[in-house]
């Protein structure tokens, strides 16, 4: 290293990956993964989501899990809070449908009306 | 490293590690591979997170989730429950994280714990990897070096250092902007050395190896950064070897941080060069005194030579020295990064920014923190220490380790800086502070660290090497029941006379817990000496046990536990003990279910 460019950019590249320990609010994914969400392929949408939000270098993008949240016949269901937001409820998500919600929700801050709850029902 | 949705934070510190935190991440990574989820979550070993008496403990980002006593046998459970399915095991929560009346988990920031700390010094500890350079980077890491070799004076580092009005947190206190001053006008020609003093030896004091555990490049970038200051182009860390783990990882980040150009030559491409080597102590704690210290560098027998010349004159291979404690360096590069301004606004008039204790003895939360200058003893103790077990009494704190003294229960609300604390007789040393309740006895303690001193005297200087032997068997004969009224008299003569005498620190310091249990606690020297009674019940002379003939239902119960037969007597008849016999071990005690058996 012979300069505080490289340094930066070792920074950079290393706090994508720390940030999630910092008391920070950022976007918050989470993806039912109880039995019910599991069962209809919570699994395959939560890795998407992760690739997706890798490729892109998102910071402060924060992928949890939560149990069943009683809708089990419109699983997987992600819901998605921006900062400050109201959370946005995805319904039947499957992989395909992912990287369309992290680049008009997540990235763009536009929610993706047609995957919705208000749009299921 | 690829993105990882979930980082599981294993305490990677000695107290954590004793209890079982390697076999934790161990099977935790195993578990992790089980279940199909190794690429998504992180294991990451970190430093110290200061709630030892908690330990092994686990923290789960994003959650925030604090598990505390984690068993091997849980980690199945975590794995299965919360990383897989996102339901956080709440029997494994420390208790205090979780909000009342609701399933949040609080963070950690408003736990009790945490709420009065200012972590400067520890800022990354229990955050980061202290094993990956990377991470260290990610939260500022080196920004401080670059800033000061790309856009300062050496005189400026020393003047920003100046100004802060940092001061040496190994003890003394001596304004650490003013150390650098001396060293940088020293001559340079033959060349000068900066070193880091990391032989922590008080018993009960682990605030350094704490920091070299969980964030040795803090120390290795601000030596660099002092290097520049003074006009040093070599440092060395003098650590004791009795520190495995700090010393494993410092060798990691020294390797790493050469292996990156932040150590060795032209760093930064400025021309600047440094190098930095360790050296292992065997562990006296007279090392820890400066030229002793030195002394045990350059390879010769530990001991202290006399002062002046001073190490900023004449150090190591009598050339210029730098020399500054751990947690002194561990400040330098936050200050650097905020500014000057930003450290005096922290703390008390001349006591600046925080200081780190490791919190011990009759504590709830036995453990590290670290709280600006001026919190009083009283917040320590019963805020951020979690108060004393078992509903009993603080009765003192001892700071300052061997050297320091002890602060009275009158004295709780004294705030803590190294002014005050000399005021009352004691001091800062490097930070242990020993919690005391009423079972403490005085007069034992002192005993107590005589017997350390005794140990450690080097032998150099007559007035310590006797001196404190002289004082240990006076303070053995009083708790012993022989002592006279002329025996305290004398404890305090020989006591000045030690100080007066005594070439370096360890001599000059070594009666303070006699003096100080002196002023504070006469009354119990006296009931030693006058009454032959220890009041908390400590001094096995002093004792009797007897048995409540009222209370006793003659179950024979305590005759069988006792070792030495001396209790006797017939069944459904009250027992006696025959003092003679007794060996004041407490075995009756524990057995009797009536509470029949008292001790005096």
């Amino acid at each position: 290293m012979k300069s505080l460019a490289d340094l930066e950019a070792i920074r950079k590249k290393t706090l994508d990956q720390v940030t999630l320990r910092k008391d920070e609010d950022g976007v918050r994914i989470i993806v039912g993964m109880a039995t019910c969400g599991i069962a209809a392929g919570a699994r395959p949408v939560m890795n998407a989501f992760m690739e997706e939000v890798a490729k892109r270098n998102l910071e402060h993008v924060a992928i949890t899990q939560t149990g069943c949240i009683g809708m089990c016949r419109l699983e997987p269901i992600v819901e998605v809070i921006l900062p400050d937001k109201e959370k946005v409820t995805y319904v039947k998500m499957s992989p395909e449908k992912v990287a369309k919600v992290v680049a008009e929700h997540i990235v763009n801050g536009n929610p993706v009306t047609e995957y919705t709850i208000g749009a299921a029902e | 490293m690829e993105f990882a949705r979930g980082h599981v934070l294993v305490c990677g510190g000695t107290g954590c590690t004793s209890s079982g935190s390697e076999q934790i991440i161990k099977e935790m990574e195993a578990q992790l591979k089980a279940n199909g989820l190794e690429k998504e979550i992180q294991v990451v070993k970190t430093g110290c997170f200061g709630l030892c008496a908690l330990g092994p403990i686990m923290i789960v980002y994003p959650e925030g989730a604090f598990y505390s006593r984690v068993q091997v046998e849980d980690v199945k459970e975590i794995v299965e429950e919360h990383l897989l399915k996102g339901r956080i095991v709440k029997r494994l929560l420390y208790d205090e994280t979780i909000e009342e009346g609701s399933d949040n988990i609080k963070s950690l920031n408003e736990v009790t714990f945490y709420q009065k700390q200012l972590r400067i010094a520890l800022k990354n500890c229990g955050v980061i990897n202290p094993e990956n350079i990377d991470e260290y980077i990610a939260f500022d890491g080196y920004k401080a070096l670059g800033k000061v070799l790309t856009e300062m004076t050496p005189q400026e580092v020393i003047d920003v250092i100046k100004e802060s009005g940092l001061r040496g947190r190994g003890g003394g206190g001596f304004p650490t902007g003013m150390k650098w001053q001396f060293t940088a006008n020293s001559s340079n020609e033959k060349g000068k050395y900066v070193a880091c003093n990391a032989d922590e030896g008080d018993p009960g004091a682990f605030m350094d190896r704490s920091i070299l555990e969980g964030d040795p490049h803090s120390v290795i970038e601000a030596m660099a950064i002092a290097a520049y200051a003074v006009g040093a182009d070599q440092g060395y860390i003098y650590i004791r070897a009795e520190y495995p783990i700090a010393v494993k990882r410092l060798q990691i980040a020294i390797d790493q941080a050469k292996e990156y150009g932040l150590l060795g030559e032209n760093i930064f491409d400025t021309g600047f060069n440094f190098n930095l080597e360790l050296r292992l102590g065997a562990g006296a704690f007279v090392c820890g005194e400066e030229t002793a210290l030195m002394n045990s560098i350059e390879g010769m027998r530990g001991e202290p030579r006399p002062r002046p010349p001073f190490p900023a004159v004449k150090g190591l291979w009598e050339k210029p020295t730098l020399l500054n404690n751990v947690e002194t360096y561990a400040n330098i590069c936050q200050i650097i990064l905020n500014g000057a301004e930003w450290f005096q606004g922290i703390g008390t008039e001349k006591g600046k920014g925080t200081k780190v204790f490791a919190l011990g003895g009759k504590i709830n939360n036995t453990g590290l923190v670290e709280v600006p200058m001026g919190t009083t003893l009283r917040e320590i103790v019963e805020e951020v220490g979690g108060g004393i077990p078992n509903g009993k009494k603080f009765k003192a704190a001892q700071t300052g380790g061997p050297s320091g003294g002890c602060i009275p229960a009158h004295l709780i609300d004294t705030p803590i800086d190294y002014d005050s604390l000399m005021a009352i007789g004691s001091m800062m040393g490097s930070g242990g502070l020993i919690v005391m309740d009423e079972d403490n006895c005085m007069v034992d303690i002192a005993k107590f660290f005589l017997e350390f001193t005794v140990d450690e005297s080097c032998g150099k200087c007559t007035p310590c090497r006797v001196g404190t032997k002289r004082l240990y068997e006076i303070l053995d004969k009083i708790t012993k029941g022989q002592g006279t009224l002329e025996d305290l008299d004398r404890l305090e003569e020989l006591s000045l006379m030690i100080k007066e005498g005594s070439l370096c620190g360890l001599g000059q310091t070594a009666p303070n817990p006699v003096l100080s249990t002196l002023k504070y606690f006469r009354d119990e020297y006296i009931a030693h000496v006058v009454d032959k009674k220890c009041p908390a019940g400590v001094c096995k002379d002093l004792l009797s046990y007897s048995i409540v003939a009222d209370k006793c239902k003659g179950c024979s119960l305590c005759s069988r536990k006792c070792p030495v037969g001396a209790i006797s007597g017939e069944i459904k008849s009250p027992f006696v003990i025959d003092n003679d016999k007794c060996i004041k071990c407490g075995a009756c005690i524990e057995s009797c279910k009536f509470g029949a058996i008292i001790k005096s």
